[in-house]
């Protein structure tokens, strides 16, 4: 497991995809930041972590639509699969790779918080909570978009995939408020990935909602196995 | 040791892997041979566990592939049919990877060393994958399926794009490797697995047609149905001569190739070898034979044959 890990690492940065993805990531926290921050004249970040998260629809996609559709269209699946590795210990380890990154360059974009602090204090704990949800949300798109390319060996079709789905996730957020029947509504809000992170927003660690998000994580991993494990049968 | 057991793979309703089942003994070479599509690689990918079969069962050295691949797996260097080659890395980092995947509890350095020295690579060991030609990515294949030194060795039609100089290299190596390992491997050309294998196993549309030491197979080959001779003399007689000769079924005068000298192809019954005789008749009548040759058996007059045969015991 430790070997694809690695290996996985290294292709993101012998490829560009690895430095495009730190780099938009970069620019658009930035940008995010300053205008919702520094030109906003708050030192609230709420306004800032809900664009993060609406960036991530093109972002995610982008770490994780190689990931196993590049190895079934270059064959070197049946290296990994005629290999002492479990089928499991393939998915995680692609899995980490991709979730690395995403924490790697979501660390460095903390930086943008330094800029605010001539102006006025922020509040660290309620910064912390937020980064908490931003994480856990992440975590479970990489596995959406981990799941979305092992179905297809084309990386385009898995992108757009990921992209349609993490738009929709989100994107259920915004229009929940105005759907007039309640269970459709109830089952929007639970669908929603973002209602569950208000919690986070206003600082509580919900533990609903990290079970929520880690639950999904999981699930999307054990179909990506399973999706794997089938096609071995077909 | 290899055992398939009664193997048997459906894609769909097309059996592409019928009720296969063979024996591979330690230390011995033996070859799938069969034209596309008769499932080869199906057969090949089932026993590494890469496929699993519909029904039946697959032994490596006794252990059941669908129950402990791990320890199956470890024992198994396969090389697929597209050898499984990540093009952005060295060939070096490839084989790292590679030992690093499988577990390999080899001193690396020599041990790597040693692998690129056997396969051939020792001169390329720091170029990218994807700039190096087919011959040199098929030997990191066969580099990588060598790592970890695993016993039992499986190639899907290892010498596939090499030139006849690495042909003739990758067989050497195989031949040598059988010595202390079981080796399975599959190819459509009858002259491979005759220079390299002890025991050959023909399949057709996912059957096993034959499996006959490799001798015996030789046999059936050498007995040649065509002959592509070069004859000096006037055409019109050197056809009539050999139209006439006894065994021959028929002749054919091809091209002019130097003055007064045709090419001729002969056909004749099945079952004689008539070469020694036509030579002496040919040049007692003053007909000089500049070329004899034997035009083998292809595969697929092979499989006629077999068929044919299987057919004829049949009835």
């Amino acid at each position: 497991m430790g070997a694809i890990y690695k290996r996985e690492l290294k292709a993101y940065f012998i490829s560009p995809v690895g430095y495009v993805f730190m780099g938009v990531f970069l620019v658009l926290s930035g940008v995010a930041f300053a205008a919702s921050t520094l030109y906003a004249s708050t030192s609230s970040t709420s306004a800032y972590f809900t664009y993060l998260l609406f960036s991530f629809i093109v972002l995610i996609p982008l770490l994780t639509m190689r990931l196993l559709s590049e190895e079934r269209k270059l064959r070197t699946d049946q290296l990994l699969l005629t290999s002492p590795v479990s089928l499991h210990a393939v998915v995680l380890a692609k899995f980490f790779a991709a979730f690395t990154l995403f924490v790697l360059t979501l660390g460095l974009s903390c930086l943008n918080f330094l800029t605010v602090l001539p102006y006025g204090a922020l509040n660290g704990a309620l910064i912390f909570s937020q980064l908490c949800g931003i994480v856990l949300i992440g975590g479970a798109f990489c596995a959406i978009g981990l799941f979305l390319s092992a179905i297809t060996e084309n990386q385009l079709v898995s992108a757009v995939l990921s992209i349609g789905t993490i738009f929709a996730l989100l994107g259920v957020g915004l229009i929940t408020p105005n759907v007039q029947n309640n269970t459709l509504r109830a089952v929007l809000k639970w669908i929603s990935i973002f209602d569950r992170y208000y919690t986070f927003g206003y600082g509580l660690f919900d533990f609903v909602s990290v079970f929520y998000y880690l639950s999904i994580a999981v699930i999307f991993l054990f179909l990506t196995v399973r999706v794997m494990e089938k096609r071995r049968w077909a | 040791m290899i055992e398939a057991k009664r193997i048997v793979k459906r894609f769909g309703d097309k059996t592409a892997v019928d009720d296969v089942s063979f024996t591979v003994g330690e230390g011995e070479i033996l070859g799938f041979l069969g034209p596309n599509g008769a499932g080869k690689s199906t057969t090949l990918n089932i026993l590494t566990g890469y496929l699993s079969a519909s029904s039946g069962q697959a032994l490596i050295e006794g252990i059941d592939v669908l129950e402990h691949p791990n320890e199956a797996k470890k024992r198994i260097g396969f090389l697929p049919e597209y050898a499984p080659l990540y093009l952005d890395m060295t060939v070096r980092e490839y084989l790292n990877f590679v030992f690093e995947l499988k577990g390999a509890t080899l001193a690396r350095k020599p041990h790597l060393s040693e692998v690129c020295g056997l396969a051939g690579l020792s001169d390329v060991e720091n170029r990218v994958i994807r700039n190096l030609s087919k011959g040199y990515r098929q030997r990191v294949g066969i580099a990588g399926a060598l790592i970890g030194n695993p016993k039992i060795l499986i190639f899907d039609e290892p010498t596939i794009g090499l030139d006849p100089r690495q042909i003739v290299e990758i067989r050497n190596l195989i031949r040598n490797l059988g010595r202390d390992h079981t080796v399975l491997l599959s190819t459509h050309i009858l002259s491979e697995v005759q220079a390299v294998c002890d025991r050959i196993l023909v399949l057709n549309r996912g059957k096993v047609v034959a499996d006959k030491p490799t001798g015996e197979f030789v046999r059936m080959a050498s007995a040649p149905e065509r002959l592509s001779l070069r004859i000096e003399g006037d055409s019109e007689r050197v056809l009539r001569f050999l139209r006439a000769f006894e065994g021959v079924r028929k002749a054919v005068c091809g091209a002019q190739t130097e003055e007064n000298c045709f090419d001729y192809t002969v056909d004749v019954k099945a079952g004689q070898d008539i070469r020694k005789d036509l030579f002496f008749a040919l040049a007692n009548a003053g007909f000089a034979v500049l070329a004899m040759e034997a035009l083998g058996m292809s595969v697929e007059d092979i499989f006629i044959k077999l068929v044919r045969d299987g057919k004829g015991a049949q009835a």
